[in-house]
Formats: C-alpha cells, structure tokens, sequence
C-alpha cells in the first residue's frame, strides 16, 4: 500500500496531465530553474481553471510529484466519495474544511503536516478560480502558512491561457497555448517586514502582478 | 529475384544490395531513392551552416552566435523530425502534417483577440483540422478543396449567431476563418502531395513533390535572410517588416529559382521553363506569406507568434511562406499534371 499513491500519482500525471497540458495546450514555461524541487517549500499561482493543477503537476519532474500536493476545498472536491478518493490519491490534494465547525480548529493543520514532512505544496491563494484570466483579492492563508515557517520559500507562480481553455462552467478544454512565469522565491524572513501578513500578501500579489506585466496578451473578453 | 526485378521496375537508380529485404509488392515506394538522395543534400547543408558557425565563431570571437548556433540546432531537430514524418508511411505522414497545422491553429488562435462567448466555436473550429485531413487521407478532392472554404465559413458564423454575442462578432469570425485557410486549409495542400496518384511524377511520386516544396520554401526564407544581411540596403516593405531589403528578397529569389531549376528533374515531372516560374513562384510567394504574418503579428503588437521553436520564434514564424507556396505550387503543378 506504501506505492499505491505515488504509482497513481505518476499514472495521473502521466497520462492525464501530461497529454493535457504537453500535447493538447502546450506550455511556454520561463525561469524554469526558480522553481522549487525540494520541499518544503509553497508555490502560490494564480487561479483561473481546473487545468491550473494539471499544468503546476507538468512543471515538476516525476521524481518529485508524490511530493507536490496541491492544497483544494474539501467542500468542493470531497462532496462524494469517489470524487474524493481520485483527488486524494490520483491528484493527491490537501483538503483543507474551508468552514470551521469548532472554533479552535485550526483549518491549515493539514498544511502544517505536510511541511513538515518535506512536501511542495501547490496553494491558489486567490481560493477560487472566479472569471477567466482577471486576478482577484489574494486570500491570507499563505500568510498564516509563511509566518509559522519562516525558512520556507514562497514561489510566486504567473499563468496565462488556462483560463481561456476551460474557464469555469465549460467542460472541454478548447486548446490555446499557454504561458508560466515563475517568479522569485520570497520568504517571512525577508518580505513580511518584520511580520505583517498584509505585506506579505501583497508582495506575493505584486510578484504576480510584475510576473503578468512582463507577458503580452491579446484581449479576452 | 522476383522481389529484386519488381522494385527494380518501379524506382529508376535503385542500388541492389539495398532491396533485398524489401517485400514482394510496392506498388510505389513510399519514400523513393530520389527524396533520400534529397534528405542528405539537406543534412549536408545543415552541417555545412554548422561548420561554418563554428569557423566564424573562432575567427570573430567577438562577436556574438549563440542566436545563430540555437537557430541552426533548431534546424537540426526540424529536419530529423521531417525525416522522421516521412519515413514511415503515408497515412503516418498526413497524420504529421495535420499535427503541424494543428500547432499553427492554436498558435494563431493563442496570438489574436478571442471572445469568452466563443469558447464552444473555437472546439468547432478546431475540429475542422481532423475532419480536413481524413479528406486528405480518403483523397477526396472534391469536398477537400471547399471543406474549408464553404461549409466551415458557413458553420462558424452559424454556430456563432445561435450563441448570440453579437459584440466583436465580425472580427471574431474573421478572424477564425482567417486562421482555418492559413494553418489549416493552406498547409493541407501539402499533405494532399502525398495522396497524388503516383504516375503524375514519375520522380519521386507526391513525397518528392512534398520534399521540394518545403525545402525551397524554406531555403527561400534563409536566402533571403541571408542575402539581406550581406547586401541589404533598400527596405523592401518598411512599414511591416523593416528588415526585408530588396537586395535580400531578389538574392533569395534568384537562389529559389536556381535550384528549383537544378532539383526539378530528380524530385519532380517539371521541364525547365515550369521549373524556373515555379522557382519565381515560390520564391516571391513565400516572400508574400513571411511579411503577411510579420503584418498580423505588427498588428498584435508582437515580436514573435510563439516560442515554440528556439532561435526561431513561434511555429508559425517558420511556416508563414509555406501557408502561401503550398497551395500555391499545388494548384500548378495538379493543373499541369494530374
């Protein structure tokens, strides 16, 4: 049972991601080489489609996937049992209750473990992938995540084009090509100016931005 | 011995000692001596470009040839993976070609405005890349020639209007059927080469008719380029594409034409007087198609459509005269001979 995960992680990502991502869309993918591969370590892209996963799981070799576990809603993804079994062991998502029902639940716990065994994890800190290709408010848990592991790099992550292939409510990916821009790894240490949240949140938020900026798109409405 | 005097029979220069193995019955070999012969002349010519990098390297150390030496590695790759695409057989090799229109599609797709409200138009779209090249494959000719221009023109606007979006609404299908006749509609006659009845070129049937196009196409591209570093003075089109000179765009084409005269009789059925107006053709075509896709991507406010081959830009930075000279050269050389 020890390979049972790992085996269906790599078969996802092999014959899932890869045909999707590789084949059907393509990827430009620029400043390969600032992208974590050793945990633990947190990569915060932004969030425009169910593609997102699939493509962030493409960017790291197969060595490395047992290790990469994207951080997703329990109330969205583990609402029935079989749904919930496939992300868990084939996409090998952290579900995270995003409603706390006692108070002193603390909902990133499973987070925290994760980091601690040396895991990357994938978190969306946008939390929801609302309109296709527009950045929304960054949410703070990344934040909280941060200030507990201060040594812990945060990779600012920049996509273009998944957003257009599936926005939300379509169910087949219309390829288009598309682009990543892996920003510099920030740190507590160095970017929360001596421990404010806010700051820390906003330094990812202009990393995306700068990240975004620096890329030439065509118009999508 | 019956093997040895059949294969004999149908390809002309046929060296026996490589036709042992071969079975009983080819009734046209897929890939004929002549377009071997052809590839070499091509590998030939990439190590020479190779060679002489590395000379010029040496010679001018100051000068900087990474740009060059990734162009040329690019190079590499793409003529292996030609060799690959039509080494097989031809289904294998239409197959290829619609992968490589497929490529140009979404690159072009992922280069233009686009509409949110399209999302299920752009899957129709796409779908017409599959359904052309089963015509290809089936050699249809009839439906394969208005596929494209007819029923998918009036498809896309069909499927459009029962969305309902009507903001943007001509540029979107303009633009989408633009795309389909350049990567999708153009680059087919290329493929349809290769499904031509092997008696209209008694030299290399449709492969070598495909080799010949494609590869004057492209050294067209790099003569001129070539001709216009050296010599280059006068801008040839100076709002679109300011680094087209006209000493560059006759220097390729006279080069275009010398060896479309000189390869003519190995690869195609051509006498000499079809040979250098299909050498003119080629050359001022792919001229025509390179500055029409330099005056999109200036419109987009782009270098470069992808990044998808290195040294080179986009995939379609490389085909952009092949979308011109393939229907081009098909339509003459099929009233000429077929």
């Amino acid at each position: 049972m020890k390979f049972f995960r790992p085996l269906c992680r790599w078969l996802f990502v092999t014959f899932v991601a890869y045909p999707i991502c590789l084949v059907v869309l393509g990827m430009n993918v620029r400043h390969r080489v600032r992208l974590p591969l050793k945990g633990p370590a947190i990569v915060t892209p932004n969030h425009n489609s169910h593609l997102d996963t699939l493509a962030m799981l493409t960017l790291f070799p197969l060595s490395v996937i047992p290790k990469v576990r994207p951080v997703a809603a329990a109330d969205y993804f583990m609402k029935t049992g079989l749904m919930g079994w496939f992300s868990l062991n084939f996409v090998g998502i952290i579900p995270i209750v995003r409603k706390r029902e006692n108070p002193d639940d603390d909902p990133l716990a499973p987070c925290y473990e994760a980091l601690e065994r040396g895991e990357i994890l994938i978190i969306f800190p946008e939390g929801t992938r609302g309109e296709p290709e527009r950045m929304q408010q960054l949410k703070s848990g990344v934040a909280v995540l941060a200030s507990k592991y201060p040594e812990v790099p945060v990779v600012p992550i920049f996509m273009h084009g998944l957003g257009k292939s599936m926005p939300k409510g379509a169910f087949v990916p219309v390829p288009f090509f598309v682009d990543v821009y892996i920003g510099q790894a920030l740190t507590w240490g160095e970017d929360s100016q001596g421990g404010d949240k806010k700051v820390f949140m906003v330094a990812i938020e202009s990393t995306l931005r700068v990240l975004s900026e620096k890329h030439e798109r065509p118009e999508y409405e | 011995m019956d093997a040895h005097e059949g294969a004999v029979a149908h390809g002309a220069r046929v060296v026996s000692s490589t036709i042992k193995s071969v079975p009983e019955v080819i009734p046209q070999p897929h890939f004929p001596e002549a377009v071997g012969y052809a590839f070499l002349g091509a590998y030939a010519l990439l190590i020479l470009a190779t060679l002489i990098t590395f000379v010029m390297s040496r010679v001018r150390p100051q000068r900087n040839y990474d740009e060059l030496r990734l162009r040329i590695k690019t190079w590499w790759i793409i003529v292996t993976l030609v060799t690959l695409a039509l080494g097989f057989n031809t289904y294998f090799s239409i197959i290829c070609v619609a992968f490589v229109s497929f490529l140009a599609f979404k690159e072009y797709l992922s280069m233009i405005p686009t509409r949110r409200a399209d999302h299920r138009v752009l899957f129709w779209a796409y779908m017409a890349i599959p359904a052309q090249y089963v015509l290809v494959g089936v050699h249809w000719y009839g439906v394969f020639i208005i596929f494209i221009p007819v029923y998918w023109f009036l498809l896309m606007p069909m499927r459009m209007v029962l969305i309902g979006e009507t903001k943007g609404f001509l540029r979107a299908v303009g633009t989408l059927q633009f795309g389909l006749m350049t990567c999708v509609f153009s680059l087919s006659h290329a493929a349809y080469l290769l499904v031509l009845p092997p008696e209209g070129n008694p030299n290399g049937g449709g492969v070598a008719l495909l080799f010949y196009l494609v590869f004057l196409t492209q050294l067209n591209d790099v003569s001129q380029y070539v001709w216009g570093k050296m010599f280059g003075r006068h801008k040839v089109t100076p709002t679109v594409s300011p680094n087209k000179t006209i000493e560059g765009l006759l220097g390729g084409v006279a080069t275009t034409t010398f060896l479309a005269f000189v390869l003519a009789p190995w690869l195609t059925p051509l006498n000499h007087l079809q040979a250098l107006a299909i050498g003119l053709l080629i050359g001022f075509g792919g001229f025509i198609g390179d500055v029409t896709i330099s005056a999109i991507k200036r419109d987009m406010g782009i270098k470069d459509t992808g990044s998808f081959l290195p040294g080179h830009g986009g995939i379609l930075d490389r085909l952009d005269s092949l979308t011109f000279t393939a229907p081009m050269f098909f339509h003459v050389v099929y009233f000429l001979y077929y």
